[in-house]
């Protein structure tokens, strides 16, 4: 009766494969809102400063600018 | 979940730092001269504003700069923190690849890279340029905030579509990649009342030619090297969904 041992190894296996594929999707969502904050701050920020130093960088990579 | 995020950011850090300077590079040759150019214009069409800001660009009433803000000196200075902002865009965009990627579960080479590339290139700069396309210094534009939220919409709405056409690979991911796709362009981008700008009409073409040029050799090089050092790196993290 119940599991025999590769059965449970199987289904370990198949618990593993599923937390890590959490453990990327949640590491993937950090590294996109980070990806997402550099973007802002380099083609969106209002500060007058930012936009001094972007300036080129802005026009060029066609972030709405001016 | 720390392993995974150093993998990632290591990923991006090499792929968005290199693409950084490519893209830096094609710029020095082709954007900024014409960026330069065009501002001989605007200081011609107002020497005094020109004079003390060179960024209060004379047009647009919405839209004003403090004349006393600080703003890089002409020269290697200003190509130099236009370099930093090119390392900045090259390694946000290369997170945002690399977040993809792993989302979209199937991993990734060069090969594939470069599809995320153009994917890349695509939403962020073919799909906006079609409503706003890249300008130069002193064109008359509609108000900014208008601008930026129609660019962010249309990039948002053209990378699912792209996203869902090429996961779903059915009939209903190809009709939720035309619908999110035409939607932005149907909306219709913000114009400005009195289109025009102080720099020939030429020069403007050119600028749009050699902006998009470079931006697409950007964008491959950066999908390429992400899908590369993905492999080289992360590879274990493809496990699909």
């Amino acid at each position: 009766m119940g599991m025999d041992m590769s059965q449970i190894r199987t289904a370990t296996h198949a618990q593993a494969k599923l937390n890590s594929r959490s453990a990327a999707l949640a590491a993937a969502m950090i590294v996109a809102v980070f990806g997402a904050v550099f973007i802002y701050g380099i083609g969106f920020a209002g500060a007058d400063v930012l936009h001094n130093v972007a300036h080129d960088a802005r026009h060029a990579n066609n972030f709405p600018c001016h | 979940m720390f392993g995974y995020l150093r993998m990632f950011l290591m990923v991006a850090l090499l792929a968005g730092i290199t693409a950084g300077v490519v893209g830096w590079g094609l710029h020095m040759i082709g954007t900024t001269p014409l960026i330069l150019e065009a501002e001989t214009y605007e200081s011609a069409a107002a020497p005094e504003a020109a004079a003390t800001d060179r960024h209060d660009h004379a047009h647009g009433s919405d839209h004003h700069h403090d004349a006393a803000a600080w703003a890089p000196e002409d020269g290697w200075e200003r190509n130099l923190y236009t370099l930093g902002a090119q390392l900045i865009t090259g390694v946000g965009y290369a997170f945002l690849l690399t977040a993809g990627i792993v989302f979209f579960g199937k991993g990734a080479d060069w090969r594939r890279g470069l599809l995320w590339g153009l994917a890349g290139f695509a939403s962020f700069t073919l799909a906006p340029a079609f409503g706003l396309p890249p300008e130069l210094p002193g064109t008359e534009a509609a108000p900014l905030l208008d601008r930026q939220l129609w660019w962010i919409g249309t990039v948002i709405a053209t990378a699912a579509g792209l996203f869902a056409a090429a996961r779903l690979r059915n009939v209903y991911g190809y009709a939720i990649a035309v619908v999110l796709i035409a939607l932005p362009h149907i909306i219709g981008a913000p114009q400005p009342e009195v289109p025009g700008g102080l720099a020939p009409v030429e020069l403007e073409h050119k600028f749009i030619l050699v902006a998009v040029a470079t931006s697409l050799a950007f964008w491959l090089v950066l999908g390429i090297l992400t899908g590369a050092f993905f492999k080289r790196y992360a590879a274990e993290t493809s496990v699909a969904a």
